[in-house]
């Protein structure tokens, strides 16, 4: 029944399985690597297979586990949206694997790192291809399981109190979720994505759905204001996990709002709600921007600076309705959701590559404090000229993918007839070019006091000349992102649900 | 009958448990509270689980089942983050 595409969908999630477990049996760093190597190897063809796949077929792939069918069995399906999802997932985890090789290099941590590593694998390229909400609660937790586990390599009182908080958040997020779930099975007799979307109409019972659903959601996607817990938990964890909580994480629960909203619960989602999401999301913009500015230390910094760039993710919501009525709602829904993928992948290249540059950063100061990073572009290039580019997509400066995004989403707020959003993206852009500055300023121009000055043998750790390439490469796609705007418009159009 | 009886004792669990979280300092106080919430949700998916003819849905069990382990791995993970952090600090978190 399966075509050849569809039969391979299931070692999407065994390969990091077996990879975290075996990881996890043999902790010698050779083995661990090898392993690591092989998995995301392995992955990287799977995804290749699966994306000619998708191209041939050009409709969704569809799998069940154990030949089970819908009402009983768990159904995996990849369309336009998830493979891109996966495409993004593979590529920054085949990136940041040989980063954190580097990274890690003989510590201990690196023993419990990869198994956490590769389990939150298993669990973003399950959500992704889930099409059972119950099975997406469970990836939820693997998710948020690994990832709290992941801040908590941070050994430190302040890393530890950051995991803590996370899981709780992480916890009650999921339970929020789950309650929308039981609502939702009460109603209708089936957990599948699919015959949902068809019977779900609009009462009372399917709004408070979507009230819990989204509240769980955005508590894990930490949209203003209940971003609370992103700083620290972002901040503190080492550099690779940082990068992967950013670019990915925030993004799984995110992928599955737009899911909610967009497909599952559209009949329910009203005007007023959608203005609401952009509401909060231009509040994330300028508040990520303004604390970002503020930040004293670089990793937080950043940190905030995805709390802004979530706030676009939602400011993209209410352009799915327009005043107009001759604009076609399904070309608005095209529109938007190629707006969304755009800051999804421009977002996750830049905030990875970004993360990168303060690891690199930490590892040869010891520290990330902002005022001290001083003439630092004279010691290193590479890791500052990472950060400055990355930082011009976040800013949304041409001719980066980050520019892409916001052109998109500049463009569906003049079609839509709602200028004021353009208000909170010009101003969203020109905090951000601030705290960026404010950086740069520092590291390249501000000449070097004597107290302050860098000593190259006080160095606490010799950096691989790998590591800073690793960020540089994610920074370039950006750019090159910028350059193949249709890449992406292309991918998100294929194998559409309808 | 019962089964709505038991269906608004889940909901009644469940709005404890979230306002325990939300509201309470200490983290060991918080984590009960959120298990309170999950156990809650589990009540409601197993007062709604007889179907339509009268016979009993399996799904919710095996979903109730599914969610008790991941409950379990996500306390076991929180309390052991404490006693961490207390370790280090030999102070209870959220004082």
């Amino acid at each position: 029944m399966h075509s050849t595409a569809e039969l391979i969908i299931p070692a999407l999630i065994l390969i990091p399985l077996v990879a975290s477990i075996l990881s996890m049996l043999f902790t010698t760093r050779s083995v661990q690597l090898v392993i690591s190597f092989l998995a995301a190897l392995g992955l990287c063809v799977v995804v290749q297979q699966l994306y000619l796949g998708l191209n041939v077929d050009s409709s969704t792939l569809k799998y069940e586990v154990g030949g089970w069918a819908a009402p009983l069995g768990i159904g995996f399906l990849i369309d336009g949206l998830s493979m891109l999802m996966i495409i993004l997932s593979t590529f920054l985890i085949s990136v940041l694997s040989f980063y954190a090789a580097f990274y890690f290099n003989n510590k201990p941590v690196a023993q419990r790192f990869w198994p956490l590593w590769w389990l939150l694998v298993t669990g973003l390229n399950a959500l992704f291809i889930s099409s059972d909400i119950f099975n997406i609660y469970v990836t939820l937790e693997i998710i948020g399981l690994a990832s709290v586990a992941l801040v908590a390599l941070n050994d430190s009182k302040e890393g530890l109190i950051a995991a803590l908080r996370y899981l709780l958040v992480g916890l009650l997020g999921s339970l929020l979720y789950l309650a929308g779930v039981a609502l939702l099975y009460h109603s209708y007799g089936t957990l599948s994505l699919l015959s949902l979307a068809e019977q779900v109409e609009v009462n009372l019972l399917n709004l408070m759905v979507l009230i819990l659903i989204s509240l769980g959601l955005a508590l894990k996607t930490a949209i203003v204001p209940l971003h609370f817990w992103l700083p620290y938990a972002h901040g503190s964890a080492p550099a690779p996990v940082s990068a992967i909580l950013s670019a990915l994480v925030v993004k799984a629960s995110f992928y599955l709002l737009v899911r909610f909203w967009m497909e599952i619960l559209s009949p329910v989602v009203s005007n007023s709600a959608l203005m609401l999401m952009g509401g909060l999301g231009a509040g994330a913009v300028l508040w990520g921007c303004v604390k970002a500015l503020r930040a004293e230390r670089l990793k937080i910094m950043i940190a905030y600076s995805t709390v802004a760039q979530i706030g676009y993710l939602f400011l993209l919501f209410p352009l799915l309705t327009s005043a107009d009525p001759e604009i076609d709602s399904s070309e608005l829904r095209q529109h938007t959701l190629t707006a969304i993928s755009y800051f999804i992948v421009a977002h996750a290249c830049a905030k990875a590559a970004m993360f990168i540059a303060a690891g690199n950063i930490i590892k040869t100061l010891g520290h990330d404090n902002i005022a001290q990073l001083q003439g630092m572009a004279k010691y290193m290039p590479v890791s500052l000229f990472t950060f400055a580019i990355a930082g011009a997509s976040l800013i949304g400066l041409p001719p980066s993918a980050g520019f892409i995004a916001k052109w998109l989403l500049l463009n569906a707020a003049v079609d839509t007839a709602q200028w004021w959003w353009v208000i909170v993206v010009i101003t969203g852009g020109l905090l951000a070019a601030l705290a960026i500055f404010r950086v740069l300023d520092l590291a390249f121009i501000k000449p070097e006091s004597s107290t302050l000055a860098f000593d190259k043998n006080k160095s606490i750790y010799k950096l691989s000349p790998f590591m800073p390439y690793a960020g540089l490469f994610l920074a370039l796609c950006t750019v090159a992102l910028g350059f193949n705007a249709e890449v992406i418009i292309n991918l998100v159009s294929l194998g559409g649900r309808e | 009958m019962e089964g709505s009886l038991y269906t608004a004792i889940g909901i009644a669990m469940f709005g404890i448990g979230l306002f325990g979280v939300v509201a309470l300092a200490q983290a060991m106080k918080k984590i009960l509270a959120v298990n309170i919430c999950g156990v809650g949700i589990f009540m409601i998916f197993i007062a709604n689980s007889t179907a339509v003819n009268g016979s009993v849905d399996y799904v919710p069990h095996a979903i109730v089942l599914t969610g008790i382990v991941v409950a379990v791995a996500g306390t076991a993970l929180a309390l052991s983050l404490v006693c961490r952090i207390y370790d280090k600090t030999k102070q209870q978190v959220g004082k």
